[in-house]
């Protein structure tokens, strides 16, 4: 199961704007039922102030894809037609609280969808189904423009982030080729693929070599149980920030040994991550104290503690 | 069961038996020796594997016991028959399968195909998934070293027939491997007096615990291992056992045997009603597979127009847990190798949806189910541009239906 944000699953949940708009002037239809994924997008246009004043979905696809339709209505609605245009996909995945790597696609979709209406209102050709020679994907039907598209706004830098942006070469895999002549061109383009420094033959260039990490400091032979204390209090504050971030909390309970007692509060408490959490203070205990701890849940303390 | 929500997905995994995990508990901190060790400690639970070894004979109608060589699972167990053939038989360069296995055995040929340039016949199957024999007969010659069918398919549930697809690979002078995974503890097996020489099967999927596998090794046949080193399972497998795997499987193993008359009937009668009820509630949908010979526990509804994950996740809001054949799920972009080896068209692939039983499931659960299911699917279908463009169609599935 993907970990989808709350944002993601409220959209899919309880989507907003979903269904057909039958007063549109401005409508856009991307994917197909072969790729998997397929979104008409229907807006209507006030003509003369160039405003969004209405807009719409049908989705088929996964719950990324009717999420990502849902939050794209959501931000172009009361936009001008030149304010949506600038919007990317990054942005729909930003309104959502980001989305897995593998379904980026998803919000990619929403971007060529919201292009093609917009594209449909100005009376302009959006081509979908392109001519064979076009195509880099033939599979899914993406061609040179939308993976360069994908590869700018997302600085995608390689051939697997393209295929979860926008799916192309995710089948058969003979287009990886291609993909890569694309990737290469857009990044030549931007300056991202700085070539490689020469340098003489049989050596390493500089560019490959690294610092070595810097030595963990020795341990202390034994720590009183106050500096073990103070060790392991000093490490569960500096973790504090990063949790609180998340909507969390963390907080000491009780020291037996090797047991170290937490509290999991706030978003944290109950949530499908908490495991995660507890990990990721174990981890740092260990790491500060230089010893093996167990993290523990308060509610495992032993009654009469 | 129910306060974890109704678990429609045993073709994944099953829930490790009560039974099963009391039966390993001591394994761990009491019985805790090595078996190959010459002291008390080793030997109790030397004696407890051979044990398991008569449990897992008996599921399987095995002859012999010594048959039965303890591995870490289906995808081990798949490698090391095919590996261990094609070293056992050099000269002969030609493998044959389906195109419906599981990847355990078709990314290994892919592997063997590209790589170490062997012929891979992989046979097709027709809109109802069965094997097409004629072109099984073609594919087996004199060159073939190993037939590796799969008894049963994981998404749909069909089963081939096994027993005639082994006399003729016999006849032909091939190996006969059989990944029955999802068989295996579903229906009644006699290997003792099959043709099939080799089985591989996997613990998670009958009630044991993940980690633990076993593959038959019919006795007589050629063999060479595919993990070297010490000599456990009669230097078959080499590397310390999984007692407490072990001793889980033989637990299950036994287990699937009480309670294969209730796998068959109750289980199976649960499995029709859940089906039928479907059927008769939601428009445009369809039993993938064949129906009429499959395991009694599985059903598979492609449900057209909508898109499996987006069912999976309403579903599992609903606290049901199934699984889908769609792309999405599996973070691969196509549906899922079997539908399309079947030929189901893309609008019904994509929302392919598996409903899996178990002896633990209860009518009350697939009441639950059968309720919700078509709120789910109506829900789907009013998002979707396909459904309404259609209209409903009307003319619906004249292949399928």
């Amino acid at each position: 199961m993907w970990n989808y944000t709350d944002k993601v699953k409220e959209h899919f949940f309880n989507p907003k704007n979903a269904g057909a708009l039958d007063e549109a002037n401005a409508v856009g239809e991307v994917g197909s039922i072969t790729c998997g994924d397929a979104l008409k997008l229907m807006m209507k246009v006030n003509p003369d102030s160039q405003v969004i004043e209405d807009a719409k979905f049908q989705t088929f696809g996964c719950g990324s894809a009717i999420a990502s339709s849902s939050a794209l209505t959501e931000m172009i609605i009361g936009k001008t037609v030149d304010e949506a245009l600038a919007v990317t996909n990054r942005d729909i995945a930003e309104y959502l609280g980001g989305l897995p790597p593998e379904k980026m696609h998803c919000s990619v979709m929403g971007a060529e969808a919201l292009r093609a209406a917009i594209a449909n209102f100005k009376g302009e050709d959006w081509v979908d189904d392109h001519e064979e020679g076009e195509l880099v994907c033939k599979c899914f039907g993406i061609d040179a423009a939308m993976i360069e598209r994908a590869v700018t706004v997302n600085s995608l830098t390689t051939l697997e982030e393209v295929t979860h942006y926008t799916k192309a070469g995710g089948s058969c895999q003979t287009c990886h080729e291609k993909i890569e002549e694309v990737l290469e061109a857009v990044l030549a383009k931007t300056g991202a693929l700085a070539p490689p420094k020469p340098h003489a033959p049989g050596t390493v260039g500089l560019d490959a070599i690294k610092p070595l990490a810097p030595k963990a400091e020795a341990a202390p032979a034994k720590l009183t149980n106050v500096q073990r204390m103070q060790k392991i209090m000093f490490a569960i504050e500096e973790l504090r920030p990063q949790i609180q971030r998340d909507g969390g909390d963390v907080e000491l309970v009780d020291i037996d040994g090797k047991d170290i007692y937490v509290r999991l509060t706030g978003a944290c408490s109950g949530c499908s991550q908490s495991a995660g959490t507890m990990m990721g203070v174990q981890a740092k205990l260990v790491e500060a104290l230089g010893e093996f701890v167990r993290v523990k849940p308060a509610s495992l303390l032993p009654v009469g503690a | 069961m129910t306060a974890q929500g109704i678990y429609l997905d045993n073709n994944a995994t099953t829930r490790v038996d009560p039974d099963v995990l009391a039966e390993m508990l001591p394994l761990f901190t009491e019985q805790f020796g090595n078996p190959s060790s010459m002291h008390g400690f080793g030997a109790a639970v030397g004696g407890k594997i051979e044990w398991a070894r008569k449990q897992v004979q008996a599921l399987l109608g095995a002859a012999h016991d010594s048959e039965i060589v303890f591995t870490s699972g289906g995808t081990e167990s798949d490698n090391t028959a095919i590996l261990s053939t094609l070293e056992a038989y050099p000269k002969k360069k030609s493998i044959v399968t389906s195109v419906v296995e599981h990847p355990a055995v078709l990314a290994l040929c892919d592997y063997l195909e590209k790589k170490r340039g062997y012929t891979v016949h992989r046979i097709g199957v027709d809109n109802r998934g069965n094997l097409d024999l004629d072109a099984y007969k073609a594919a087996l010659g004199p060159d073939v070293a190993i037939v590796s069918i799969m008894w049963a398919n994981n998404e749909t549930g069909t089963i081939f027939p096994i027993e005639e697809l082994a006399q003729l690979a016999k006849a032909a002078g091939a190996v006969f491997h059989t990944d029955a995974v999802q068989a295996v503890g579903k229906i009644p097996m006699t290997l003792a007096t099959s043709a099939v020489d080799m089985l591989s099967l996997s613990g998670h999927k009958l009630h044991a615990p993940k980690g633990i596998g076993a593959l038959y090794v019919k006795r007589g046949l050629r063999f060479r291992p595919m993990l070297r080193g010490g000599h456990q399972e009669r230097s078959r497998r080499a590397g310390t056992e999984n007692a407490p795997g072990i001793v889980g499987l033989g637990a299950a193993a036994q287990l699937a045997l009480m309670h294969m008359t209730d796998e068959n009937t109750r289980v199976k009668a649960l499995r029709d009603k859940l089906e039928q009820a479907i059927l008769a509630a939601v428009p445009n949908c369809f039993v993938t597979g064949n129906p009429a010979n499959r395991l009694p526990n599985t059903c598979n509804v492609a449900f057209e127009y909508i898109e499996g994950e987006a069912i999976l996740l309403l579903l599992n809001e609903a606290d049901i847990a199934a699984s889908s054949g769609s792309a999405c799920t599996s973070g691969s972009l196509e549906p899922s190798h079997v539908m399309r080896a079947m030929g189901v068209p893309y609008t019904a692939a994509h929302g392919a949806t598996r409903f899996s039983l178990s002896r633990e499931t209860t009518e009350e659960e697939i009441d639950r189910v059968i309720a919700v299911v078509p709120g789910i699917i109506a829900k789907l279908r009013s998002l979707s541009p396909y459904w309404s463009q259609a209209g409903a169609p009307k003319e619906f599935a004249p292949v399928y239906s």
